[in-house]
């Protein structure tokens, strides 16, 4: 039985707060019914998966080439384009670009990627404060806590908590439960910011190549704030975000809020196509792109992984797994929770350091079933758990390939397939087991911790069969 | 159009554990006038060690498997997750395999069995037994691998004195998943255990799957908490088992 490692230990804690697990199941459970209403057709719903995968595919079949479009397009635009292969490499641009306008503050919309980067983290030590203007971000930055989802990153919390947090961290506002009075709130201290801060900083949804666009789906107008009213927007985003045609967007941002939220649209949607013009009176006057890599070129060059880039962020994936409703976002230790964090981080940072979370599945395939680019998840979870054990670890790009293979497990499995592939061996062994069948202990560790033990039969179906006379051949 | 013979995969779970299960489901067949084929020299289809990254292991087993059914006849299988296995995943473990043609005339030859009762022998069965309320758990490899959700509801809504249950959360795993149960004890036993509190809120006397990993966890936690919680345990079968015993004369 594998020994308990410290995602265990943080699973287990979670499982034991039953009044979160109620609280997720809940929020998790409205996530699921909005998106099942927004596809009351099942045969729209699949065509249009069909099409955003499509594009999703043909952007990444030529990656290279479109991301060379997109920054001869961007800085066509008035954009200045950055590359940065590594979160660190990212941070120092950002920092550069921040030090060269002596900014001492910068207000961000929401970014995965920031959270990726460990932006703010980076940017507080060197005196910088970095101030999240999405309500969700907002909230968990006061408590200092990191998302536990990529699209509603303080899920975790309930109202009274997030009441008491403002309460303790805004002994000015009168306490209130209110939710309305509460995001107003947040929003009076926001809009203050807004207007003083030097540099904003956004995400990218998609990135379109043919124009040079760069595509924001939110629902706060933070998004548009942040990259509107600071003289400085800076954009950060993985390489793989970028889509060929601007035609490309309509399917994609039909499919992504509904299959996030269940929302039919965003009420924002935002097209930041450069910095202002000499005859524009609004708009940031220097607009960047940084691009990072962080482990996704690995990715790229596998065939069967490369699909794990055809992701939208949607979150889907993680709404409908009965694991991370079970044990939420946190407990996975990584940047990107659920499913989806299940096959991107081992990828990202190597098996050593998140290759467990390719056991945390059942392979149930309903993260599978609901991507609206139909990545298959399992199917890649299973890969990586081959990439795991394997020996021929030349075979793929994944960082740390067979550091967990385990000489017991390997000789257990190496003795098992000799078994069952030798039918005598199998058949002498399956018989001998039923017959010593009362020998089976009650005991079966983690199995028997909630389950009996299951009964061997007193006789098998091979034997079974050949007295009732069915043929063989 | 109505196959003479059939091969018959037993899986080793139900060669194992469940034998009832897997011999039920050959009467079944058996009396649509069907001729079943059970090649003795089957183990297992090798999809304990593929799940768990062993494909070299799962290959050598798998490679076994396949020269059993040299016939172009369909093969029957008592399991979602197993006709799963090598319906879709036996053409990726094959690829590229001097034998993968072979692999691939064996996947695409297999049938679940609720499937082919439902889609290709068009059963027509007759209840003998009495009224019985019944919770049906699909297994997650039937719905989203084999897609054959609907088949036991199908074939339970041809007998009358059956009472479909629907419990809440139906189409969730119920947290076996293998290898998962034992590498993650903690997560698969809430999973479990959620799943039997809703089966038993239905009230149904009686839970049937078409798959006996499934069977074997749900059916095992039940007798758990009857034993230390002294809680209700619905009966558990394997549907063909099920089926059979309502319908034999």
């Amino acid at each position: 039985m594998a020994k308990p490692t410290e995602f265990r230990v943080d699973v287990e804690k979670a499982l034991g707060k039953t009044e979160i697990r109620a609280h997720f199941r809940k929020a998790m459970d409205t996530l699921m019914i909005n998106r099942r209403n927004q596809f009351p057709d099942d045969a729209a719903l699949q065509a249009l998966r069909t099409q955003a995968q499509a594009i999703r595919a043909n952007a990444l079949s030529k990656l290279p080439e479109l991301l060379q479009q997109l920054e001869t397009n961007l800085i066509k635009n008035g954009v200045q384009v950055h590359w940065a292969e590594t979160t660190d490499e990212a941070n120092q641009i950002v920092l550069g670009i921040m030090q060269k306008h002596n900014a001492k503050s910068i207000i961000k919309g929401k970014s995965m990627v920031s959270e990726e980067m460990g932006l703010n983290h980076f940017l507080e030590e060197r005196g910088i404060e970095a101030l999240e203007s999405d309500l969700g971000e907002f909230i968990i930055q006061l408590d200092g806590e990191t998302p536990s989802h990529i699209i509603m990153p303080a899920i975790h919390k309930s109202k009274e908590q997030i009441s008491a947090l403002f309460h303790e961290k805004f002994p000015d506002i009168p306490y209130t439960d209110n939710v309305d009075e509460l995001t107003a709130s947040a929003r009076r201290i926001l809009r203050d910011k807004f207007y003083a801060a030097p540099v904003g900083l956004s995400g990218v949804n998609f990135a379109v190549a043919e124009t040079g666009t760069l595509c924001l789906v939110e629902n706060e107008g933070n998004g548009r704030m942040s990259t509107t009213i600071p003289p400085v927007h800076i954009a950060v985003t993985g390489i793989e975000k970028v889509v060929e045609k601007l035609s490309d967007i309509p399917s994609l941002l039909s499919i992504l809020p509904r299959s996030a939220t269940g929302q039919p649209i965003t009420t924002y949607f935002n097209m930041i196509s450069g910095p202002r013009k000499p005859d524009e009176k609004d708009g940031p006057t220097e607009v960047h792109l940084v691009l990072l890599d962080n482990g996704r070129s690995r990715i790229y060059s596998d065939p069967e992984l490369l699909a794990t880039l055809r992701c939208i962020r949607c979150g889907a994936c993680i709404n409908h797994c009965p694991v991370y409703v079970r044990i939420g976002g946190h407990s996975y230790g990584t940047v990107y929770p659920g499913p989806i964090g299940t096959i991107l981080e081992p990828q990202k940072s190597g098996l050593s350091v998140h290759g467990e979370l390719i056991q945390a599945s059942s392979l149930c395939g309903a993260c599978g079933e609901v991507c609206p680019v139909r990545i298959p998840i399992p199917n890649i979870i299973n890969r990586l758990r081959y990439d795991s054990v394997r020996k021929d670890t030349e075979n793929t790009p994944t960082q740390e390939a067979g550091t967990r293979r385990k000489s017991l497990e390997a000789a257990t499995w190496k003795a098992w397939s000799w078994a069952a592939s030798t039918p005598s061996v199998y058949n002498f062994g399956s018989k001998t087991a039923t017959q010593l069948r009362g020998l089976v202990p009650n005991n079966l560790g983690a199995w028997t911790s909630v389950r009996s033990a299951p009964k061997l039969a007193e006789q098998t179906l091979h034997q079974q069969l050949k007295t009732l006379g069915v043929d063989h051949e | 159009m109505k196959p003479e013979s059939i091969y018959f995969f037993g899986t080793c779970l139900i060669d194992l554990i469940y034998p009832k299960a897997g011999v039920s489901a050959v009467q079944l067949l058996q009396r649509e006038g069907v001729k079943v084929i059970y090649p003795q020299a089957q183990t297992c289809c090798g999809q304990p060690a593929w799940n768990s990254g062993y494909r070299n292991e799962a290959r050598k087993v798998a490679r076994a498997q396949i020269q059993l059914f040299p016939k172009n006849i369909p093969i029957v299988i008592p399991s979602g997750s197993c006709a799963g296995m090598m319906k879709t995943h036996y053409p990726e473990l094959f690829k590229g395999e001097p034998d993968e043609a072979d692999a691939l005339k064996v996947a695409n030859r297999v049938y679940e069995l609720t499937e082919f009762l439902v889609d290709v022998l068009k059963v027509q069965l007759q209840d003998l037994g009495q009224a019985v309320e019944v919770a049906v758990h699909t297994s997650c490899s039937a719905r989203r691998e084999m897609g054959v959700a609907d088949k036991i509801e199908q074939l339970l809504g041809q007998l009358s004195n059956v009472d479909v249950k629907e419990q809440a959360y139906k189409a969730e795993c119920c947290g076996f998943g293998g290898t998962f149960a034992v590498k993650q004890p903690e997560i698969s036993a809430a999973m479990v255990t959620d799943k039997t509190q809703h089966i038993r809120a239905t009230g149904a006397a009686q839970l049937v799957s078409q798959d006996c990993g499934c069977l074997m966890n749900i059916s095992g936690a039940f007798a758990y908490q009857a034993e230390h919680e002294g809680k209700s345990a619905p009966k558990a079968q394997h549907i063909a088992e099920f089926l059979w015993e309502r319908t034999h004369g």
